[in-house]
């Protein structure tokens, strides 16, 4: 394998693990939206930081090998137009992705008995930010393929 | 250092289609795995009930957005089906396919179990569970087969 295939597939596998962590917070939260207390909610709180590890683990790899990629094949600069917007939605999604972590880790604090399962990811407010991280992640795949202006 | 290559247009909405089919019939899978290791021990018939409808109504349609996808993109792009990469892509995406609708049967045959005694369909999750792993190693070769293009 060249430098290259490495490099695509840990950017790519890396955008797995993103997307894998996006379907897995967003099982918990319909889950745990319906759960009747924090004592149902429990046992799903409890995948919730395999989510967050998936999340860390894919934003990383898809920003490093994504940028070593742009950086090594010749014909992409980091100045392209769709290279700079995936970063602009690389941010966007990271940024979500860590209040969606946060309130989970507060959720799962709850179900500890140190606090409140409700405003941590059952509001709309949390509602609005997970659908954020979704959206962005669905975007920066979408600029990927079609790579607007390369 | 590698030449960047661009494809033709039309072939970027099939091959979307194929790659976001795939990202989410990997995430599915990834969670029933973690929900149905949780479960393994038996006292949460909860998680199991989520591992089964994750499988029925995330992990199914996901299979076939990702299996039309590659058929599409591979009636454009005209590969021979010859190449190793196309016949890994072919084997692991047949061959799990398989495995992820008797995991879905068997799931659901373990709720059903769940529900009527304590403890019930215990065995059958842990199968599904196997099977769930065994799946999400052949895609994950897939994914590498994909990416690198191997002869």
């Amino acid at each position: 394998m060249s430098l290259y295939d490495w490099l695509l597939f840990l950017h790519v596998l890396a955008a797995f693990a993103a997307v894998a962590a996006v379907v897995l917070l967003s099982a918990i939260l319909v889950t745990t939206w319906r759960s009747a207390g924090v004592a149902d909610a429990g046992p799903f709180l409890r995948m919730s930081r395999l989510g967050s590890r998936l999340w860390d683990v894919g934003g990383m790899g898809t920003l490093i090998f994504g940028v070593w990629l742009a950086v090594y094949v010749e014909g992409y600069e980091l100045w392209d137009g769709w290279i700079l917007a995936a970063l602009v939605l690389w941010a966007i999604a990271a940024a979500a992705g860590m209040r969606v972590g946060a309130g989970f880790r507060r959720a799962f604090g709850a179900d500890a008995g140190h606090g409140e399962l409700g405003g941590s990811i059952r509001s709309q407010r949390a509602l609005v930010v997970h659908a954020v991280m979704a959206l962005a992640v669905a975007a920066l795949l979408v600029v990927m393929i079609y790579k607007p202006g390369a | 250092m590698t030449i960047a290559l661009v494809r033709p247009d039309d072939w970027n909405f099939p091959l979307l289609v194929h790659v976001g089919g795939a990202m989410l019939l990997v995430g599915s899978l990834v969670t029933v795995a973690a929900l149905l290791l949780l479960a393994w021990r038996g006292d949460s018939p909860g998680l199991m009930r989520l591992g089964f409808r994750t499988l029925l109504i995330a992990a199914l349609p996901s299979y076939i957005l990702m299996r039309v996808g590659a058929e599409w993109i591979n009636s454009k792009e005209n590969i021979p089906d010859e190449s190793d990469w196309i016949g890994i892509g072919y084997i692991t995406a047949d061959g799990g396919f398989v495995f992820l609708l008797i995991s879905t049967i068997l799931a659901g045959v373990a709720v059903r179990r769940a529900g009527r005694r304590p403890g019930g369909g215990n065995t059958l999750g842990r199968v599904v569970t196997v099977l769930t792993f065994v799946v999400l190693a052949a895609y994950l070769i897939a994914v590498w087969a994909m990416t690198t293009k191997p002869g």
